[in-house]
């Protein structure tokens, strides 16, 4: 903790307005109150109209609560970025190569340098995904890795999602929106732009299949109109001009998958997959599902179809994996880790739980398979029954959980309703991995609306903000 | 393209058609209960209504008696009657939303405020009373929705689905209309009745917006068969059935163009089309019209089941 002391994105420790925020402080400065609300007023209208047209995908009314939009930019430096970029390129080399050897032959453990049964253990683990040989050797093809800042220099990775990480497109939109409001804004700064994504995907995707098709047929599997991310993958299916498919739309014949069309079937090559594991296949996983395609497993294992990203990824996202990452990054690489883990405590192991139960009032503590920030527990700022309950949590199953010191995360000046005030944030790049790595500059940055709020889920009423990388 | 959502855009359009034409009859409907009321007979011929689709049971187990309101509501608001306007505008919007991406803005914003204005009022319990107003209010609004479409679309495959729904099911509409009126229009060269049997005419023309028209045309008074000849046979009276399975054929031919490929469904859209190329009403007449008019409706939905086999289920 530090002591109520946070570093903030724009005034640093000390006050003084950072390089990299020059022009947005004094674009804050000069923009009179009443402007600036008409902006916000503008802004929502605008998402209101992106909602008619994306957020009808929501669930029951038909009109999904857009998540926030915070009209202050969050800003890095060019040099803060390529430190970043270098660190997420090397981290998602790392759980690439771990994902090849914890589904081939699991060399880490023979080395000693994660137990086997971490692997093998592990609910994500997927016994048939073993010795799939994947083209590139890539199996998190669309990677989304969360980092925090506590400091000037000290950034570290919160965690990894390497399963159907979402969000992308709010980078897109957001950046969209900015453009639109204020075109003056992107005179005054150079920005490196995003918007290239979709392309970038797309040729991702071509990478990933199986046979050297120049051409390859793809596909973005969907569970339905009725998930919450439904919006973002009618999105990217759109503008990657690839067919948005429910499972229902897709067959396998003689291990071959094709997609119904008037013209009669087609056969699809890749499928971006934004279903979990346990949906994909009734045949291999869980026969109730009706959002997958039967047989589509044996389709990947007979290597007439790919899918992004690969079967059982979760065994290296999952957070008890989480902290022998470094130690991956080490192994295969021979590198020492460019940005660095939370330190983390596995209340598996025994001195650990012990540790933590003794100082939950200061600790996060998380569910090993938990997501979205639930199932999590913020020590400083819970109650005493809160804690309690966790601690008889922890107890029942130890492996269950891990626990991180509460991170004093950095803030960014943000609009609430006494104006202009700090609120922590965080920042989820994209890491795409197909012949090559490429990642647009910046992400999504995600923030804590509530005041003194440390999570930024959405779920958990965060918003969001456009992230810019300067390009000098 | 996929087939799901040939499907869907297929039955978006059968669906919006099918709320535009229930306005209309509904329309008809209350003119004709109006201008009968207070007449012995007409009190309750209204309800012949519901013969058009099928439903009057449904409606008897709703209400034991039911009156004008009680028919007008049942076949606007009811949630649980499938041929009610909310059922259908309903359906057509959860079709357009899956359908998102095939749409165009227009198309999409159009139908999402028409139903989103309807559901509002059915929450509110209906229009009350100014069922003309609303009645209109349909019609304009599904008419928006299929102009957006026409205007707004890229002419491709997708298409030719879209369009093929919005025939088939206004020549559905334009023969069940008929045929529920048929015992009036009596075979040609019999006496005509009085003044009853007028509105009745008048109210069937009506529906398909022809009464103008038929002026225009036959320049003569209202006659049962040219009544019936104008919406059968006449290729340039848009709600025919000449025309609507003109522009089926017409759309099924783009497909097979496209495609490069012949299905059954385009044998069965020739043959129903000939027969009203080239028939003449005093055979219709002949033969019976009735029989004429429960034989294309049966032809028509087999043409109907025929393309979901040949594109929409593949």
């Amino acid at each position: 903790m530090a002591g109520g002391r946070f570093f903030d994105e724009m005034r640093g420790m000390d006050g003084t307005v950072r390089e990299p925020y020059r022009e947005v402080a004094r674009w804050i400065e000069d923009t009179p109150d009443r402007r600036m609300e008409q902006k916000r007023r503008e802004a929502e209208i605008l998402f209101r109209r992106l909602g008619i047209t994306f957020g009808a995908y929501g669930a029951v009314a038909g009109h999904e609560t857009a998540i926030p939009f915070d009209l202050i930019p969050r800003v890095l430096s060019q040099a803060e970025w390529r430190r970043l970029e270098a660190g997420l390129i090397q981290r998602t080399r790392a759980l690439n190569a771990f994902l090849r050897d914890a589904y081939g032959k699991r060399e880490i453990c023979r080395a000693g340098r994660i137990p086997e049964a971490q692997i093998l253990q592990n609910e994500q683990f997927v016994p048939l995904a073993q010795d799939l040989d994947l083209p590139g050797g890539v199996h998190a093809h669309v990677c989304g890795i969360d980092l925090v800042r506590t400091g000037e220099d000290e950034f570290f990775v919160l965690e990894d999602n390497v399963r159907t990480p979402s969000g992308v497109s709010y980078m897109l939109e957001n950046r969209e929106v900015m453009m639109r409001l204020f075109p003056r804004l992107f005179a005054d700064n150079i920005v490196l732009p995003v918007g290239r994504y979709s392309e970038a995907l797309i040729e991702t995707l071509k990478a990933a299949a199986f046979s050297g098709a120049s051409d390859p047929c793809i596909a973005l599997l969907t569970p339905g109109q009725y998930n919450s991310a439904y919006f973002e993958h009618a999105f990217l299916a759109d503008e990657m001009g690839i067919e948005l498919v429910e499972g229902s739309d897709l067959f396998v014949d003689e291990s071959r998958v094709y997609m119904r069309t008037p013209r009669g079937p087609r056969r699809v090559d890749v499928i971006y997959r934004r279903i979990d594991d346990a949906f994909l296949d009734p045949l291999s996983f869980r026969p109730d599902s009706m959002l997958g395609v039967p047989g589509l497993v044996s389709a990947i294992r007979s290597r007439n179809v790919n899918i992004a990203n690969a079967l059982g990824n979760g065994v290296a996202d999952d957070k008890s994996t989480y902290p022998y990452v470094p130690e991956m990054i080490r192994f295969y690489l021979g590198e020492e880790p460019l940005i660095p883990n939370v330190p983390t405590y596995r209340c598996a192991i025994a001195e650990e739980c012990r540790y933590v139960l003794d100082h939950l009032r200061e600790l996060v503590v998380k569910e090993t398979h938990g997501s979205g920030g639930k199932g999590m527990l913020v020590g400083p700022a819970a109650s005493q029954a809160e804690i309690e309950e966790f601690r008889l949590r922890i107890q029942a199953d130890p492996a269950g959980y891990i626990a991180q010191p509460t991170l004093a995360l950095s803030t960014c000046p943000t609009f609430v309703e006494q104006g202009i005030a700090p609120r922590h944030v965080d920042l989820r790049p994209f890491i795409l991995s197909g012949r090559e790595v490429v990642i647009m500059p910046g992400g999504l940055t995600r923030v804590a609306l509530r005041e003194g709020s440390l999570v930024v889920n959405s779920s958990q009423g965060g918003g969001t903000k456009d992230t810019w990388v300067l390009g000098t | 393209m996929l087939s799901s959502t040939a499907k869907n855009l297929y039955w978006l359009a059968r669906y919006i058609e099918r709320a535009e034409n229930t306005a209309r009859i509904l329309e008809a409907t209350n003119r004709i209960a109006l201008l009968t009321r207070g007449r012995p007979q007409g009190g309750a011929e209204w309800l012949s209504v519901t013969g058009i689709y099928g439903c009057e049971m449904a409606l008897r187990e709703r209400h034991a008696n039911p009156g004008l309101e009680e028919l007008m509501h049942f076949m606007a608001f009811d949630e649980h009657n499938p041929s009610s306007i909310y059922c259908g505008v309903r359906a057509a919007r959860n079709n357009a939303r899956a359908e998102r991406n095939n749409l165009t803005t227009d198309v999409w914003e159009n139908l999402n405020g028409m139903w989103l204005e309807l559901q509002s009022m059915a929450r509110q319990g209906g229009p009350g009373g100014d069922w003309h107003g609303f009645l209109d209010w349909v019609k304009k609004q599904a008419q928006l929705v299929t102009g957006a479409a026409q205007s707004t679309l890229l002419r491709d495959e997708a298409f030719n689905f879209l369009a093929l729904g919005n025939f088939i099911e206004r020549g559905d509409s334009t023969a069940r209309i008929l045929d529920v009126k048929y015992h009036i229009l009596l075979p040609k060269g019999e006496p005509v009745g009085g003044s009853i049997d007028y509105y009745h005419w008048s109210e069937i023309l009506s529906c398909v917006s022809a009464f103008r028209i038929y002026r225009r045309v036959y320049a003569s008074a209202i006659e049962p068969w040219r009544v019936a000849e104008l919406m059968i046979l006449r290729r340039d009276l848009p709600r025919s059935l000449h025309f609507c399975q003109r522009q089926v054929n017409f759309h099924l031919e783009e497909l097979a163009e496209a495609f490069a490929a012949r299905h059954e469904a385009h044998r069965l859209s020739g043959e129903i089309y000939s027969q009203l190329r080239y028939g003449r009403i005093e055979l219709i007449f002949q033969n019976g019209l009735h029989e004429f008019l429960t034989d294309f409706i049966q032809r028509n939905g087999r043409l109907s089941d025929q393309i979901e086999r040949d594109f929409l289920m593949k």
